[in-house]
């Protein structure tokens, strides 16, 4: 059985899943030998069970990150922490520095209905535990590759020699 | 009154919601479109070197960091008050023309074309990119060819494919060598046969889409968009024109940096994306579409000449199809052809190799604004600085910003039209979401949405109480 694959974006850019779009070719590789059970780029809208491998991109920034990353949690085999926003917070924690208040002053009426509840911004192991990090903003594809062929032939990935940031 | 939710609405960038209301007869009464989740970038950039600015703000987005890099670093030469050199103009021009080839086949091929050629209706669990290339794959192979080509000309001219740095204040970092304009101008061609297929494929099945065509944001509105000083189509700068429902000029030759004298924005009281409306008409009725189909139909001509001809064929069916949104999807395949034909004039130049590409200044003036034709339509990138050169204030407008009166009367139209709240089907609800896939909204560029978790669709009736559900398989 091919393991069950799931990729999604709390707080990002979507940079790290350009990045992943951008393995090209290899892409085909990718959903040859995973099930592609969740992503952006499926219209799935409930995450699903017994999922083995997710690619978790972006940080935890707001009550509906918190909830999100929880059940996918629950339902996956290995998460992984995808890119320097989910891994360390990146863009997206600059807002601690300020608080929640000043950012949203970018509004003269914040909306109130509807929408989740903004909080301070944390990486994803503050929040859940995490199995594996590939830092990068965003990794490169070679990275990801390797890391989802290391996953797939269940060895350790070779490691990515990827900086912070870059 | 009933309600019913999409949650996510799946296959756009960034993630969002859709609300229904009904009646209770089932028909329709409200719909909207709810973007959750914000970023902040106009109070994260305070404080900071505005030298920093293009490299932070390029993170606003993944898809398109380009516009941004290129929109923001337009400011920041404005507060060097340097003209900078004409090398680096064209550099940025090649750049930014990559970006938006890279981004139109992203939002064509991977994210509506499972839409367009296996059907709004196809089965949810293979309406996708693998389902479509199992259906397709020489048309699949063609766009992961196209959004490559894209990303490596920005690679190779700019170090990598999601947020280089190389677009500095004052010019870029480094000129480039032959072996990349080699590169630029050998994969052109069959970059440009592959577009022209997938037109000719679209084409042909316009025929099938006849009730998208009528319902889908089918509606007059203004349409705003930079053009050059020939009212032909440019994405680096320009200046602003904006026309009718009728095709009217109503602003001509309008300098960009005045923006705020044209546009204004109101806050959601149920989205975290503002809605920017044409100042002179008010809010709502100043209601302005911005992107691909904006600008074609702003230009007087595109300037290269495959877009021109292609163009001739869209404006046949434009002219009878209203204002339909839908025609969005055509007008990005043209602007494909366009930027890969604009790409390999300027890629010719004499001087494409000059190593002249890169202005030095201090900050000589407090406050500039950048703007630029992103893929999605007009950026803008308003900054001003201390004497030290640490901003003090940011305005940023996006282009998926402007185009939110827009999508959500979309939704509305389409959601009254095809959804029966009596008898709901998959297919209805899939028709709304494409509604806004086909203004390929960006949504981590205007703040970084995403919806409550584990929803499907639900609908409540007066009290609340959950009275049908509809999820999607997720096996
Ligand atoms: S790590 Fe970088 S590329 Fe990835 S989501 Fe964050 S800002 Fe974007």
């Amino acid at each position: 059985m091919r393991p069950r694959l799931a990729t999604l974006w709390l707080d990002g850019c979507s940079g790290c899943h350009m990045s992943l779009l951008d393995l090209d070719e290899r892409l085909l590789e990718i959903i040859r030998d995973f099930e592609l059970v969740y992503s952006p780029l499926l219209d799935v809208k409930e995450y699903p069970n017994a999922v083995d491998i997710a690619l978790v991109e972006g940080a935890v920034s707001t009550e509906a990150d918190r909830r999100r990353i929880q059940i996918v949690r629950e339902r996956t085999r290995i998460l992984v922490s995808f890119g320097d926003c989910a891994v360390t917070g990146n863009v997206p924690a600059l807002r601690n520095r300020i608080g929640i208040d000043a950012v949203l002053a970018v509004y003269e009426t914040p909306p109130t209905r509807e929408v989740p509840m903004l909080l301070p911004v944390f990486p994803v192991h503050q929040v859940v535990a995490v199995d594996h990090w590939l830092p990068g903003c965003p990794p490169s594809p070679d990275a990801i590759f390797e890391v989802l062929r290391a996953l797939l032939e269940q060895r350790a990935p070779a490691p990515s020699g990827v900086r912070f940031g870059s | 009154m009933r309600r019913i939710e999409i949650d996510p609405v799946t296959r756009i960038e960034g993630h969002a919601r859709i609300t229904l209301q009904l009646g209770d007869d089932g028909r329709v009464r409200d719909a909207r479109f709810h973007v959750d989740q914000f970023r902040g970038f106009e109070k994260l950039a305070v404080g900071r070197p505005f030298h920093e600015m293009p490299g932070l703000m390029a993170r606003t987005c993944g898809i398109c960091p380009i516009s941004h890099l290129v929109a923001s670093a337009k400011a920041g030469d404005a507060l060097l008050a340097v003209a900078i050199p004409e090398p680096a103009i064209r550099l940025r021009r090649i750049l930014h023309l990559a970006q938006i080839l890279q981004s139109h086949a992203l939002s064509f091929f991977y994210l509506s074309a499972p839409d367009l050629l296996l059907g709004m209706d196809a089965d949810p669990a293979r309406r996708n990119l693998v389902g479509l290339y199992d259906e397709e794959p020489e048309l699949v192979r063609g766009g992961i060819a196209l959004r490559a080509f894209g990303q490596e000309i920005i690679a190779r001219m700019a170090g990598k494919r999601v947020h280089p740095a190389w677009v500095v204040p004052g010019g870029v970092a480094t000129p480039i060598d032959a072996e990349t304009r080699d590169f630029l101008l050998a994969g052109v061609p069959g970059a440009i046969a592959t577009v022209e297929q997938a037109l000719a494929s679209f084409r042909m099945r316009l025929v099938g889409f006849e009730a998208e065509i009528q319902h889908f944001a089918n509606f007059p509105s203004l349409f705003l968009g930079l053009v050059d000083t020939n009212g032909e189509l440019e994405h680096y700068e320009g200046r602003l024109r904006v026309i009718d429902p009728t095709g009217a000029r109503i602003v001509e030759g309008f300098d960009p940096a005045r923006y705020q004298e044209l546009i204004a924005e109101a806050d959601e009281p149920d989205s975290y994306l503002k809605a920017p409306y044409f100042r002179a008409f008010g809010f709502p009725d100043g209601i302005y579409r911005v992107g691909p189909l904006a600008r074609l139909r702003l230009v007087t001509r595109c300037g290269t000449p495959r877009a021109d001809a292609a163009l001739e064929i869209f404006r046949g069916r434009d002219a009878s199809a209203g204002q339909a949104s839908f025609l969005y999807h055509e007008a990005r395949l043209i602007e494909m052809l366009f930027a890969l034909e604009r790409i390999e004039e300027l890629a010719g130049h004499a001087e494409l190799l000059d190593p002249d590409v890169r202005a030095h200044a201090g900050p000589n003036r407090r406050e500039g604004i950048g703007v630029a034709e992103a893929p999605r339509g007009t950026l803008i990138h308003h900054y001003r600085i201390d004497a030290d050169g640490l901003v003090t204030a940011v305005n940023l407008i996006i282009a998926t910003g402007h185009n939110a009166l827009a999508m959500n009367r979309g939704v509305l139209q389409v959601a009254r039209h095809f959804v029966d709240g009596e008898r709901l089907q998959e297919g209805m609800l899939n028709r709304v979401e494409a509604v806004i896939r086909a203004f390929d909204p960006c949504l981590a560029c205007s703040t970084h949405a995403l919806g409550k978790m584990p929803l499907a669709i639900r609908l409540f009736d007066a009290q609340g109480r959950v009275v049908d559900e509809l999820r999607r398989s997720s096996r």
